[in-house]
């Protein structure tokens, strides 16, 4: 076991962790710990784009912006942090393209914008051009750009190293952070950081889904490290399904392919969103979108033999607009389907994208023991995070947003608090858990194989917890889980070796998403309304009355060992807006 | 409105209900692991596999079914974060943008690691020189002067010119296809270079100068002997030989 001391470590080197780094390393002796070398975080899939009221296009402004992350949101977005997130936009692009970042550009040599799902003028009267972007790789300009600047300002990386559990220290009757204990692939040795100040910036947790736009590598870490310790997660049930991922494969096309003017089309060629959304059509929010796609399913007009998808149709867009526009999903298409989206519609179908909860923090980026208590020196960023300004529902490049500005925000509070907090005692063996955990891995002779479990995982989730839920499959997804969790415990790998051991962390990663799946599925099982993402067909409309509230979920540890989820809830942040009812 | 009949390209995952898509592959994969020898081997799987799937699906089907202790790097699985360049049948490619279709699966496909950086352990490879190669060449934006409060203006075509190189992965598919980088470690190799060509032909940039003295040195761009193996590689299509023929150019005539 090794240890280290620095003021400020970060957890994760995507878009949050890498913006977070920039401020932090300025201000205090920081280190970045990533499971994955830098460039290869899954900020770098984003494609359609970053929104900020530039207005280099036409008119637009950070109220419209505000007003249309919460209507996106179904009211559930917490209205102070939408604000700043739409506010500090216009900054958090400027500083990109300051930078480096290479935006397209207009005729007048500024920042080009186009439309995006959900983003429209004047509080929803048509569509608003408000998506900075650069093709259709906005995020993979935004990870090399901070990357880039990481190594401009001398971030001190640990690369491919797993943060697999948080230390938390009690000093009079409070916890404080102490550090984190971090697992090295290379040699499979254990390292204890201790630090003043933690942020997490791990990512999401999509891969508990079979159909999933995620990388293979989001297995919520962080968020599972956190609950481990008895912090809450927040929002667990909301997460967002793309509307269009490619057919089975479930890779990403982006939303700016219908930005550009792609149209959805069933079976019969019907442009069916007209039905669904008549004002904003093709780019109303992604969740009335994707629901939509498969009530056409359901109703039989879907396409192919076995009617289970439908298409994405750029066949009547110039090629040379697709080219310059969107060359790489084009070139997807391409590649993974052999069909040329100049002549013909691309099948596809919802995808699992991105979760809108996780771990509770303030507006300041820091983390929240419970409704109101702020943990000393805890602080997370990005999709591991739940600020909450994407409420029920996220609106497409309000994530690349998210990303730089909570990152920028938790990296300067990180970094402030460091400065002037003192160092917190680590707990009496801090590597105890993480020891434990691998050696009983390496040595465990179970018969369960973590394939098995993880396909069974993400079959009960895709079946269950997906577009459409009911009281019925969430139960059949909370039995199924506990009893995978239970086989979990016999669960063995084969490579019992020390160096680059991938096999061990990918069993480490499935514990991870089995703890989350459980989280979400019992989170959406208690939430009996429908609210953007979470989609109930036995309680089809939005219920203010009772459900106008962040859900909180706890793990509880009895005093024989047995580990239950304790649910509570926390009010929404409400400042200018009413609920209203959600029509595109 | 006129709206086409959708009933065209039934292509692509899975196929009709009733024939099977399964084809039987031989995976010839380069074993490695010092912890256990020193030797290195040749292994192979064979495997029923959808010849549409990916090779990254083949190497996922023999780690999870067949052999836990096969190790190689993967992340987003669709050609964009560049985990996984590795030499398939003798070529760089991206396992997970590989259709096995389309590499001939009658024969065994080979697949070993990229050349010219130390293996760790099976497909694993040392990134850090390729890595410290890429920071040496000053990759950021180097600007004088006070800072605009807007953005800087640029045109289309100043953005358009330096396009093709911002599209790098860092995969290293590239810099491990040249010869001059096996046989020489200190070469800055395809991959640093293209990343300082994104810079010096960046308008808004005035870091070229620097940029150009770093690469006018005798690992520099000068030791490139124009095999096109890197432009060949790249897994983004990006005119990796002329990009390096340009800042030939440009160390020639100082004009950019």
């Amino acid at each position: 076991m090794k240890t280290h001391k620095y003021d400020t470590v970060i957890v994760g080197a995507g878009g949050a962790g890498m913006r977070a780094a920039i401020e932090a390393t300025k201000r205090s002796r920081t280190a970045v710990l990533t499971k994955l070398y830098p460039t290869r975080s899954h900020t770098g899939a984003a494609q359609g784009g970053m929104a900020a009221a530039l207005a280099n296009v036409e008119e637009d402004n950070w109220e419209w912006h505000t007003f249309d992350t919460v209507k996106g949101g179904d009211y559930l977005v917490d209205q102070d942090a939408a604000e700043i997130l739409a506010k500090e936009a216009i900054d958090a692009v400027l500083d990109l393209e300051k930078m480096g970042l290479p935006f397209n550009r207009t005729p007048d040599g500024t920042i080009d914008q186009r439309r995006f799902g959900g983003h429209s003028r004047n509080h929803g009267e048509a569509p608003v051009r408000r998506s900075c972007y650069a093709a259709d790789r906005t995020g993979h300009m935004i990870l090399q750009t901070l990357y880039q600047n990481c190594v401009k300002e001398g971030v001190e990386f640990y690369n491919e190293f797993y943060v697999l559990d948080l230390l938390m220290s009690e000093v009079d009757g409070v916890k404080r952070t102490a550090g984190v204990v971090a697992y090295e692939l290379a040699t499979g040795e254990i390292h204890v950081f201790q630090a003043k100040a933690v942020v997490f910036a791990s990512g999401g947790n999509g891969k508990f889904f079979k159909v999933s736009s995620n990388a293979h590598t989001l297995t919520g870490d962080g968020q599972a490290a956190a609950f481990r310790r008895g912090l809450p997660l927040e929002d667990m049930e909301f997460f967002q399904f793309h509307p269009t991922g490619i057919w089975r494969m479930g890779i990403l096309l982006t939303e700016g392919a219908r930005g550009e003017g792609g149209i959805l089309r069933n079976k019969d060629g019907e442009r069916f969103m007209e039905k669904y959304a008549p004002v904003m059509k093709d780019l109303a929010s992604r969740d009335v979108v994707s629901r939509s796609i498969y009530t056409e399913i359901r109703e039989g007009r879907g396409c192919g033999p076995e009617g289970d998808h439908v298409y994405l149709d750029l066949t009547h867009l110039p090629p040379e607009q697709l080219d310059a526009k969107l060359p790489d999903i084009t070139e997807f298409a391409r590649t993974y389907l052999g069909i040329e989206p100049y002549t013909d519609p691309i099948p596809i179908q919802p995808t699992a994208h991105y979760a809108m909860g996780g771990i509770p923090t303030n507006v300041q980026g820091e983390v929240l023991a419970d409704n109101t208590t702020v943990v000393p020196g805890l602080y997370a960023a990005g999709e591991v995070a739940c600020v909450s300004v994407h409420g029920a529902n996220r609106l497409g490049t309000n994530s690349l947003l998210d990303i730089n500005v909570f990152g920028r925000r938790a990296g300067v509070a990180a970094a402030e608090y460091a400065a002037t907090a003192d160092y917190v005692d680590l707990p009496e063996d801090p590597a105890a858990f993480v020891q434990g955990q691998v050696e009983a891995l390496r040595s465990s002779e179970g018969s369960e194989r973590v394939t098995e479990i993880r396909k069974a995982l993400q079959e009960t989730m895709d079946k269950n917890v997906m577009v459409f839920r009911t009281e019925q499959t969430l139960k059949e997804a909370v039995e199924e889980i506990a009893s995978l969790r239970k086989r979990y415990r016999s669960v063995s790998v084969q490579d019992k070796g020390k160096r680059f051991n991938t096999d061990l962390l990918e069993a480490i990663e499935l514990g991870n998403l089995l703890d989350l799946a459980e989280v979400t599925a019992v989170s959406a099982l208690a939430r009996k309304e429908s609210r953007g993402g979470h989609y109930r067909e036995d309680y089809p409309n939005r219920d203010d009355v009772n459900f106008m509230r962040h859900t909180m979920a706890y793990r509880e540890v009895g005093d024989d060992g047995t580990e239950s989820i304790r649910l509570d809830y926390k009010p929404v942040v409400q400042t200018r807006y009413q609920p209203m009812e959600r029509k595109y | 409105m006129a709206t086409p009949v959708m009933e065209k390209s039934q292509a692509g995952a899975g196929g009709t209900a009733g024939d099977s898509p399964y084809i039987t592959a031989t995976f010839r994969i380069r074993r490695f692991n010092p912890e256990v020898s020193d030797e290195v081997t040749w292994q192979d799987f064979e495997l029923e596999i959808d010849p549409k799937e990916r090779v990254l699906d083949a190497l996922h089907k023999i780690k999870w079914e067949i052999d836990g202790t096969l190790t190689f790097r993967r992340s987003c699985a669709h050609g964009i974060c560049g985990s996984d360049a590795m030499r398939i049948n003798g070529r760089n490619r991206l396992a997970c943008k590989t259709l096995i279709k389309d590499i001939n699966p009658d024969k065994p496909i080979t697949i070993e690691p990229i050349k010219g950086l130390t293996v760790q352990k099976d497909l694993v490879v040392d990134m850090e020189p390729f890595f410290q190669a890429y920071r040496d060449v000053m990759p950021f934006l180097i600007t004088k002067g006070n800072e605009p409060t807007r953005e800087r203006l640029q045109s289309a075509e100043d953005r358009e010119r330096f396009d093709d190189t911002t599209k790098c992965i860092l995969c290293a598919a590239c810099t491990s296809s040249c010869p001059v980088f096996w046989n020489d470690g200190q070469y800055f190799g395809p991959a640093a270079i293209v990343n300082a060509h994104r810079f010096i032909f960046d308008s808004r940039d005035e870091g070229g100068e620097q940029r150009l003295e770093i690469l006018n040195d005798r690992e520099g761009v000068w030791r490139c002997r124009t095999t096109f193996n890197c432009t060949e590689a790249c897994p983004r299509g990006i005119e990796i030989t002329k990009a390096i023929q340009e800042v030939k150019r440009a160390l020639i005539t100082r004009r950019y």
